[in-house]
């Protein structure tokens, strides 16, 4: 832990079943003050019932949670020093935005004027001026996200919990909202536990991320250390596009019959009988198929013992790149250092 | 491949495809066909026969014969209220009606609330069940089987007998106006059955009502500070409030114009429902029936003012 002492959350081998179904089994890990902390993983992974073990919704089967070096164990979500945004918002229908953003305040008796002039604040940060009287059903998807955000900051938690906050907008407005949550949690200095299944989102807004995967956390780390060396075959699936080497493949690139996992975008084609710099690997093999992204291109490529996924800028535009079509024989070269041992999933 | 191992376009002859392609084009015509029934009962059948019952209340009675005489006057209306004791029949009803609702309200919530949030999938199957079984069974049967419940040897009586609480039963009954006799010729007998027989009119709507309150929103309550009493009070009641409406419209408007529940239970004293009864049956004064008959739709579209004036309609 860093020398700022007392983790924001911390997980103490928390387990939670539900029925039959172990939702989150043996949990261990902390979450550092001020840090914007992601859970990422596909649904039923267990990150949602981590979020909701720490809100209060939910309690742990066994083990132990702190906040902020304070076991919760029995504490209702009304006693927590943490607030959530929901995935579906859970605006109250029948009050204002104003009444919305209030209510927390209004729970714990603060006088009508200092709410109002607190919930303007919150209106001001979130870029809602203006939509105090308005009712949440005349409100559009992001504003509404936005109300939550605000009815929750207003509160001044020490841990802010966001369950898939932008899951619901369409992608333009999501990549804004990335941008301003990020800004928003360094202005207001808290700790964000960000719940998603988008390994987009969790890589370019946190300053660590946990991978879940069934019930277990399969690495933790920051999004570069768990990109570029994804510790298990299920992390470098899961958090980007890999191209995982077995068998022959491995034992030809890697040097030993292990499991490795290589980016596509690490891969390099050269000529077929291009020399091969010290330090890297080279496999020759044939262009299956090149699907054309825009931005960059994906080529597919026949090597001995299988394929392998290639990924290309396209630096000079144009739908295809000399010498990228299908049966064109190539040769592939890529860094030792970009080929990473991953250890069997558990 | 040849022309010939195509098959041929079916043609499908006959006049219901012709009807059919003819519509289709028509979309307005088809829409107006289809809601022509429905409008002309409700618009004929059913708000013309209304009207009508209004026009009789300004017709009269002839003093001789007794017959109705189709003559636009005031001499029913002016009757009406010139009878201290119709104003009571009027009050006596619309304070069962509001006593049987509020009663009603206070059961059914709890079921409801329990039946949404906390029962499990069978236990909600089993208790939705025992809110609809009384429905499938004669109203008649259950009136009857309540006479005997309530009445002085009956089964409330006995009970209160074995444990001792004859006392508390007699104390219960010498209350002055509610009490009686025994149970099933008081005020509190009457008052037991209405609330009986309408309860599920009151438990299915408010059920509905729950089930559209998100769990999640409930869950956003607590997480901002409120306790399980301040999240019923700020967001569940609320929320739930026009399912309690729309329970009450049903109990209030029931009890307000039944006339067999009071007939069998309680006491002489007549309620609207059986006042009606007795002037458009026995009586034959089909003027002054009609102007009794006008007192609940008045006192219905006021209750229906007063809740919308309250925002019960808001949330829907």
């Amino acid at each position: 832990m860093t020398a700022a002492g007392v983790p924001a959350v911390a997980f103490e081998g928390v387990t939670r079943r539900f029925g039959d179904v172990l939702a989150v089994d043996d949990v261990s890990f902390s979450i550092a003050d001020g840090e914007f902390f992601s859970m990422l993983g596909p649904s039923g992974s267990g990150k949602t019932t981590c979020l909701r073990l720490v809100a209060g919704f939910e309690q742990p089967g066994s083990g132990h949670i702190r906040i902020h070096g304070v076991n919760v164990e029995g504490v209702p979500p009304y006693r927590r020093d943490v607030n959530t945004v929901f995935q579906d918002y859970a605006l109250f229908p029948h009050m204002t935005v104003g009444g919305n953003i209030e209510y927390g305040l209004m729970i714990r008796k603060v006088p009508a004027a200092e709410r109002r002039r607190r919930a303007e604040e919150m209106l001001a940060l979130v870029k809602l001026d203006g939509l105090y009287a308005r009712k949440p059903g005349q409100l559009s998807g992001g504003q509404r996200q936005r109300v939550a955000l605000a009815r929750a900051l207003i509160n001044q938690p020490r841990v802010l919990l966001l369950d898939e906050p932008l899951g619901a907008l369409d992608l333009k407005l999501r990549e804004a909202m990335q941008a301003e949550l990020k800004a928003i949690q360094r202005q207001v200095g808290i700790t964000f536990v960000y719940v998603t299944h988008d390994q987009g989102e969790a890589l370019s807004m946190s300053d660590r991320l946990a991978v879940f995967n069934r019930g277990r956390i399969e690495q933790i780390g920051s999004p570069a250390e768990v990109y570029d060396h994804p510790a298990t075959p299920f992390v470098a699936g899961f958090v980007g596009q890999t191209n995982l080497l077995e068998g022959y493949l491995a034992q030809r690139l890697g040097g030993f019959p292990a499991t490795y996992a290589v980016r596509p975008e690490r891969i390099r084609i050269v000529a077929p009988d291009a020399d091969v710099p010290s330090g890297f690997a080279s496999i020759d093999g044939k262009v299956a198929s090149v699907t054309y992204l825009g931005a960059n291109s994906r080529v597919e490529v026949d090597a001995d013992g299988g394929m392998l996924a290639v990924v290309e800028q396209n630096v000079d535009g144009g739908a295809s790149v000399a010498g990228r079509v299908p049966g064109a024989v190539v040769r592939l070269v890529v860094d030792r250092r970009h080929i990473q041992a991953v250890s069997a999933s558990r | 491949m040849t022309a010939a191992a195509l098959p041929a376009p079916r043609q499908r002859g006959g006049a219901l495809s012709g009807l059919s392609s003819f519509l289709h084009g028509r979309p307005g015509l088809l829409l107006a066909l289809l809601l022509a029934p429905p409008l002309v009962w409700l618009g004929i059948i059913y708000l013309g026969s209304l009207f009508t019952l209004l026009a009789h209340s300004f017709f009269g009675l002839d003093e001789f014969s007794g017959v109705m005489v189709r003559e636009v006057t005031l001499d029913t209306w002016k009757e009406f209220f010139g009878n201290a004791s119709n104003g009571d029949v009027v009050l006596r009803s619309a304070l069962m009606a509001a006593a049987v609702t509020a009663a009603d309200a206070l059961i059914a919530f709890p079921l409801a609330y329990f039946m949404v949030r906390f029962a499990g999938i069978r236990t909600r199957g089993l208790l939705y069940l025992a809110v609809m079984l009384p429905l499938w069974s004669s109203y008649l049967v259950r009136v009857y089987a309540w006479k005997l419940i309530l009445a002085k040897e009956g089964i409330v009586s006995w009970f209160a007998q074995q444990l001792h609480l004859g006392w508390l039963l007699e104390a219960v009954l010498e209350i002055p106006v509610v009490g009686g006799p025994s149970l099933s010729t008081s005020y509190i007998g009457t008052f037991i059955v209405f609330s009986y027989i309408w309860l599920p009119f009151m438990i299915l709507p408010i059920v509905a009502a729950l089930e559209r309150v998100p769990g999640s929103v409930i869950e956003a309550s607590g997480d901002l500070g409120a306790d399980a009493g301040q999240t019923f009070r700020k967001v569940i009641l609320p929320l739930a409030f026009p399912g309690v409406v729309a329970g009450s419209i049903f109990t209030f408007s029931l009890t307000l114009g039944d006339y067999i529940i009071p007939s069998i239970i309680g006491k002489s004293t007549p309620f609207l429902g059986e006042t009606v009864f007795r002037l458009q049956g026995t009586a034959g004064n089909i003027p002054m029936a009609a102007a009794f008959t006008v007192v609940p739709v008045v006192v219905m579209g006021v209750y229906l003012m007063v809740a919308k004036r309250l925002g019960a309609f808001d949330a829907l």
